[in-house]
């Protein structure tokens, strides 16, 4: 079993100077969607965000200390993974809630398989489900003012019309801290891509794939703003282009990554019709990811994942 | 007497069978989402597992060597017949929460493990202590996992409010779902192992326990299969 999942976990980083440049680059990228969150839903967001970011180095450092491993929560991988979790919170949760998700993610999600680069799933998002789990009243609770909202997908599924324009440049309805804005979302990614630290196949073919099946199956009388809600809501945008190519999690070559889009699409849209819960994303990336092994060993290409022989 | 009085003290503290030997994980995982719930799944395994130890033994030089496992089966599920019978007449509530892992006692590897590998070679008054200890090891681990599952994940022990009454204390219902038993079994393993505690994660400890991959000279479900195998082979 361990030796399965390190060879294909293993060199995805070649260096440690690149892990670092990637990791600074996700952080600066990450700052538009930072700024549009904070503004759209003010300073509880802020507050969210800076607890899940301080219980993620803190525990990473205190595990390290206590296990005599070389501290390394310093280097900002620590950081990255306490803004993604902590983008993806609502942000009218108690705080209690974002230091608990901190620590899951980094000591049970991280830390136990061997520090950042080893782990299988990515952190963020299995924290994010833990605390669905958990705490599921508060994480399903959306606030604007003080006044509980539905979120756009949950509008729909009401038979409702959920604001387009708004969703897009700036969200005044429900969702996560990361949801605010989509406007924001694209321009994370478009700096990601052109310095190409992030691989245009998976996102393309996943939202391609997702596209597709919803509009297929999507329901009899889908229009074109259903479809679009569906696309633009609930987090699809930010995993495209912040989860899915997560390098640690996602797999190595060309068409491993068009595998792993086409499964990520899929399992997303049947998750998103079928069922209970709209804001279901975060199960569809967590599930690929435990597929992304299998990939490698049949897609990755010849010489990166051949440490098993 | 005093032997089988030490046969009841290993079976609830140095053989432990769920938290030393890490047998019958089955039914710890699935079934301790309360204290209630696991007190109740431990007495009636350990009722089965005396009765058929007991009936194992008395039996041992009657049932042929080569049909033996479907022996032990056929008494162990007459046992937990009468066992589920019994639950569905007076503790009803019981029974529904215990739900399908009433009958899967008959296939539980304390039971088989320890007709293989006590009852199967000792006399009946062993074989009746021996399914005491073990019975009450497997009652108390399921008890506390229970107990430590139900209130953090639900803010109460044996169903009644503890930490619901205050009201900061959010429950972390994680716990009392299945990856709960996961994370608690885990942690419990961890400590072991940190403390050098026998157990059978623990390669560390000065003893050593459960199966050490050693799969032919160990007592448990592992040397069934292979005396299986081996006898099959023979015939073929």
């Amino acid at each position: 079993m361990r030796t399965f999942f390190d060879s294909a976990v293993e060199s995805r980083y070649k260096t440690e100077e690149e892990l670092r440049a990637i990791t600074v680059n996700y952080c600066i990228a990450l700052i538009p969607v930072i700024a549009a969150g904070c503004y759209a839903f003010g300073f509880n967001a802020f507050k969210v965000l800076l607890a899940s970011v301080v219980s993620c180095v803190a525990s990473e450092y205190i595990y390290q200390k206590l296990m005599k491993l070389p501290v390394t929560s310093l280097d900002g991988t620590a950081l990255m993974t306490g803004l993604l979790l902590g983008l993806c919170l609502p942000s009218e949760v108690p705080l209690y809630i974002p230091i608990l998700g901190g620590m899951f993610a980094t000591i049970v999600v991280v830390q136990l398989f061997g520090g950042y680069g080893f782990h299988v799933m990515n952190p963020a998002l299995v924290s994010r489900c833990f605390l669905l789990i958990s705490f599921s009243e508060a994480m399903t609770e959306y606030k604007i003012d003080g006044l509980t909202t539905a979120t756009p997908l949950t509008i729909m599924r009401n038979g409702g019309t959920p604001d387009l324009q708004q969703l897009i440049v700036f969200n005044e309805q429900a969702g996560c801290i990361g949801e605010a804005s989509v406007l924001a979302l694209i321009v994370g990614a478009l700096f990601l891509l052109i310095f190409r630290k992030i691989s245009v196949i998976t996102p393309t073919v996943y939202l391609f794939v997702f596209t597709i099946v919803i509009c297929l199956f999507g329901g009899q009388d889908i229009s074109l703003n259903d479809v679009l809600t569906h696309i633009f809501g609930g987090g699809v945008i930010f995993v495209a282009f912040f989860f899915a190519t997560d390098r640690v999690t996602s797999p190595v070559g060309r068409w491993g990554k068009v595998i792993y889009g086409v499964l990520l699409g899929l399992i997303t849209a049947i998750y998103r019709i079928l069922g209970t819960n709209t804001e279901s994303v975060s199960y569809a990336v967590i599930f690929c990811n435990l597929l992304v092994p299998l990939i490698d060993k049949y897609f990755a290409p010849r010489g990166v994942v051949e440490k098993e022989a | 007497m005093r032997e089988g009085l030490k046969q009841i003290y290993k079976g609830i503290v140095t053989d432990n069978p769920v938290l030393v030997l890490m047998l019958g994980m089955c039914p710890t995982l699935a079934v301790t989402k309360s204290a209630v719930d696991g007190v109740g799944m431990g007495l009636s395994t350990m009722v089965v597992l005396i009765l058929s130890n007991m009936m194992i033994s008395a039996l041992r030089k009657v049932i042929p060597d080569g049909v033996r496992m479907p022996a032990y089966i056929v008494i162990v599920a007459s046992f937990v017949t009468v066992v589920e019978f019994v639950l569905k007449a007076y503790v009803y509530s019981l029974y529904e929460s215990l739900g399908v892992y009433i009958p899967l006692i008959v296939v539980n590897c304390i039971i088989l493990g320890r007709a293989e590998a006590y009852a199967s070679k000792n006399n009946v008054f062993l074989s009746m202590c021996d399914g005491i200890g073990m019975g009450l090891g497997f009652t108390v681990a399921l008890g506390l996992l229970g107990l430590f599952r139900e209130l953090l994940g639900a803010g109460t022990m044996f169903g009644i409010n503890i930490l619901r009454e205050n009201a900061s204390f959010e429950p972390i219902s994680i716990l009392v779902q299945a990856p709960g038993a996961f994370l608690v079994v885990a942690c419990l393993a961890a400590i072991q192992n940190k403390l050098g505690l026998k157990g059978a994660t623990n390669k560390r400890g000065k003893t050593k326990a459960g199966c050490n991959h050693d799969c032919l000279h160990c007592g448990g479900c592992m040397t069934l299969v292979g005396t299986e195998n081996e006898k099959e082979g023979e015939k073929a």
